[in-house]
């Protein structure tokens, strides 16, 4: 795939409107399938490998209407159904159509708290996006109604503006609200009690509120500036938030009810604690779970040579394991430290790599290389202990397994070696056992993850959950959704 | 923000510092440590251990030796100032109990964090025995605190300039010859010496924890950097440790991955030399 300079995508788009509007009959549904994808402007992947600037350059507004004009207004509108947090999405393109951006961002605003996140980071290809009529009648979901493309364009014009509107508090209603940790789900609970008068105390473990859009997704694909600014519309609103405070450690959870007053408390401590593949070799130095890798680049800074005193690893060569988002990333920020070969190995085949098919798009253009049907079977070092290679194995695929997917079946005898200096683990994350050791009562899972009702509640009174730490590794948008219902619930309680 | 309440130099390059950190001061129990950077936007994040905690004063107190970029900053705070960001206590706390006779071997800064848990074993009724080694006698930390504390103190140094000329091995094998033998054995300091230390009690079959200071980025479980081997199963330091059986861990496998970013280490260590000589310099002219 070329690269289309953002100029020509800008320069297409500036004709084709010219066109559209000096039609004076409204567009027939006929014409708005006929309007070209608008394609996202990127940066040149030969200056972006060596950049951790945004990869996506955003929409210009001539592409954010035309792109919005697809948009067929279907009466029963499909998407909204693919929408975890069920955002008007016909509503708000159709005021984008019309140029009013920020009436669109405002549309998206009463269901969704972050916006400019979600438009980069959600799998709109499995949600909304799937089940778009558009995409549907040419036949592909890359053809659909680019909604997270819009939905990023009007969330940014709005923050840039300076109108953003700040939420309305209700009244101080006296009680007060834990919300442990500060990712997508804790964000979303905290602002919708908020809203509803309640006092809200935020505790984040790390010197940084954010999460997993702070520590995890890297700089290129989500700018920490937007993570922050959502973070500041937080404070404005009168949360507090308190970093390096480690509820379990620095304070009990029960304590916060039992002695510090809170009334309710929200657990969105997410899927901190990385699988490993229990193979020989895998404590050798030079082996990083994909979490210590993205954090050391993404929080601590370590991509700013010079500048940042946290250390990464530097190797010629690297092997990610894995095929989902979280394995991209590794893959292109070991691109962007400067590592001559990036291979990306994964057991199945690029059908079921779980990672979104722009971020494997964009991998690709970047210059990693991808393995598939070949899995590590050791990881085999110098005598030093540092990795020098990694035994694979070659596989086929089976029969479907529980989740559908063919299982990846090892062919025997097919091992052959890899010459790498480091390997980053992506295969995962279990759920953080901090809180449910040090909780009595809490009841998880066998894998750990907290048990809650339909209303988010979990086995002690008053003590609700959400996001990760609940469904596992999943989306943003998924723990946005479940920080929603869990604020819902708060809010009932504490009426 | 933790203020600095007070700074003792102990030696060369060994400090005590006493932070505010009421929390902390409340929840640590023997055993746990704390994170502490400098700087939330470029600074590393480094894992120190509680040499002593004081709930009333809602104080912690730390001891650490000028090694790092990190330290050596930490090192230049005077009373006053403020250390940014400090996050504990972490870790699960030692296990406490009355035992009977427990020797507690410290080697180096290892005694600080040894000084809690031998509070804590003679508060439950244990004799405790303690075994301070250093390189020589400047080196010798808390000693006063640990011979008021210990049932029987043997101190001894590398080149013999204090007590007895030896590695702390020496005395805690004949210890362990005693009969009856001690029922625990608790080793704290450099990889090394933990290593030694625990080959030194295998052979008496005398239960050994030793604590393990790891890489770690964020404490909690989340990033996986201070994984280590103990009996052929991947554990992690920061909530699974810091202590485990001695003489299960993969001491060699360990000591390898403390040096993945040594390279990185002495380039920055040597850079930070430099800057001080930059300002010493510019001090001496204005």
């Amino acid at each position: 795939m070329s690269h289309i300079t953002p100029e020509a995508l800008a320069e297409a788009a500036h004709r084709e409107l010219d066109a559209i509007l000096k039609k004076t009959a409204p567009l027939t549904p006929k014409e708005r399938i006929a309007i070209p994808v608008q394609d996202m402007p990127t940066q040149d992947p030969e200056v972006r490998r060596k950049n951790v600037q945004e990869v996506a350059l955003g929409y210009t507004p001539e592409q954010a209407r035309l792109e919005s004009m697809r948009c067929l207004q279907c009466r029963n509108a499909p998407c909204v159904q693919g929408c975890p947090v069920r955002i008007d999405i016909p509503g708000f393109l159709k005021a984008a159509a019309a140029g009013d951006f920020l009436g669109a961002c405002a549309v998206i605003k009463k269901n969704s708290l972050l916006p400019a996140v979600c438009g980069r980071v959600c799998p709109q290809e499995v949600q909304c996006q799937e089940h778009c009529t558009v995409g549907k009648s040419l036949k592909s979901v890359d053809k659909a109604v680019s909604i997270g493309r819009v939905e990023r364009y009007v969330a940014d014009l709005e923050r840039d503006s300076g109108k953003a509107v700040s939420p309305v508090i209700k009244p101080a209603t006296g009680k007060k609200v834990a919300v442990i940790g500060s990712g997508p789900a804790s964000v979303t609970v905290a602002a919708d009690v908020r809203r509803e008068g309640h006092q809200v105390v935020m505790f984040e473990a790390f010197h940084k509120p954010g999460g997993v859009l702070v520590y995890g997704i890297p700089e290129f694909r989500l700018p920490k500036a937007i993570v922050q600014k959502e973070i500041d519309a937080l404070l404005a609103m009168g949360v507090e938030i308190k970093t390096n405070f480690v509820i379990g450690r620095t304070r009990k959870l029960k304590a916060l009810i039992e002695e510090d007053g809170f009334d309710a408390v929200f657990i969105g401590t997410g899927a901190g604690l990385p699988k490993f593949m229990n193979i020989e070799g895998e404590n050798l130095v030079g082996v990083f779970a994909a979490n210590e890798y993205l954090t050391r680049a993404n929080l601590m800074k370590a991509y700013d040579f010079g500048r940042a005193d946290t250390p990464i690893y530097r190797a010629g060569r690297v092997a990610i394991l894995g095929g989902g988002n979280v394995a991209m990333d590794a893959a292109r920020t070991a691109v962007r430290l400067g590592a001559a070969e990036v291979h990306v190995i994964y057991r199945r085949t690029e059908v079921e790599m779980p990672a979104r098919v722009e971020e494997i798009a964009h991998a690709k253009e970047e210059g990693v290389i991808f393995h598939l049907l070949e899995n590590v079977s050791r990881v085999m070092g110098d005598e030093n202990g540092c990795v020098k290679a990694v035994e694979c194995l070659r596989y086929e695929l089976g029969e479907p397994d529980a989740s559908g997917r063919r299982r990846p079946v090892e062919i025997k005898g097919s091992e052959f070696i890899r010459d790498v200096e480091a390997v980053i683990v992506a295969i995962g994350n279990d759920s953080n056992p901090l809180i449910p050791r040090t909780t009595e009562g809490l009841k998880t899972t066998k894998w750990g993850n907290i048990i809650v009702d339909e209303t988010g509640k979990t086995s002690i009174d008053g003590v609700y959950a959400g996001g990760d730490i609940v469904l596992g590794a999943a989306t943003v948008i998924l723990a946005m959704g479940e920080g929603r219902r869990a604020a819902a619930s708060i809010n009932e309680r504490l009426k | 923000m933790n203020r600095i309440l007070a700074k003792t130099q102990l030696s060369d390059d060994v400090y005590m510092m006493r932070l505010d950190a009421p929390h902390i001061a409340r929840e640590r129990l023997p055993g746990q440590f704390v994170i502490l950077q400098l700087d939330n936007d470029y600074g590393e994040r480094i894992p120190l251990t509680i040499a002593d905690a004081d709930p009333a004063e809602g104080s912690l107190t730390i001891i650490f030796q000028a090694v790092g970029k990190t330290t050596h900053n930490l090192a230049d705070k005077a009373v006053g100032e403020s250390v940014v960001s400090v996050l504990g206590p972490l870790g699960q706390p030692t296990h406490i109990e009355k035992f009977g006779t427990v020797v507690c071997v410290g080697g180096g800064i290892g005694v600080a964090p040894l000084h809690p848990i031998v509070k804590g074993m003679k508060q439950a009724g244990n004799r405790v025995i303690v075994i301070v080694g250093a390189r020589n006698r400047k080196l010798v930390i808390l000693e006063e605190q640990m011979r008021a504390l210990a049932d029987e103190f043997i101190v001894c140094t590398d080149d013999g300039s204090y007590g007895r000329k030896a590695l702390v091995t020496e005395p805690l094998k004949e210890v362990c010859a005693r009969i009856p033998k001690p029922e625990l054995a608790v080793a704290i300091g450099p990889p090394v010496m933990m290593k030694f230390c625990a080959e030194a009690t295998r052979p008496f079959g005398v239960h050994t924890l030793v604590s393990l200071n790891t890489i770690m980025i964020d404490g909690t479980g989340m990033c996986g950097g201070c994984r280590v081997t103990v009996g052929g199963q991947t554990k992690f330091v920061c909530v699974d440790g810091p202590e485990f059986d001695g003489h299960k861990v993969d001491f060699d496998n360990m000591m390898q991955r403390l040096k993945a970013y040594r390279k990185h280490e002495d380039t920055a260590h040597h850079q930070c030399h430099l800057d001080a000589e930059i300002q010493a310099k510019e001090r001496s002219l204005s």
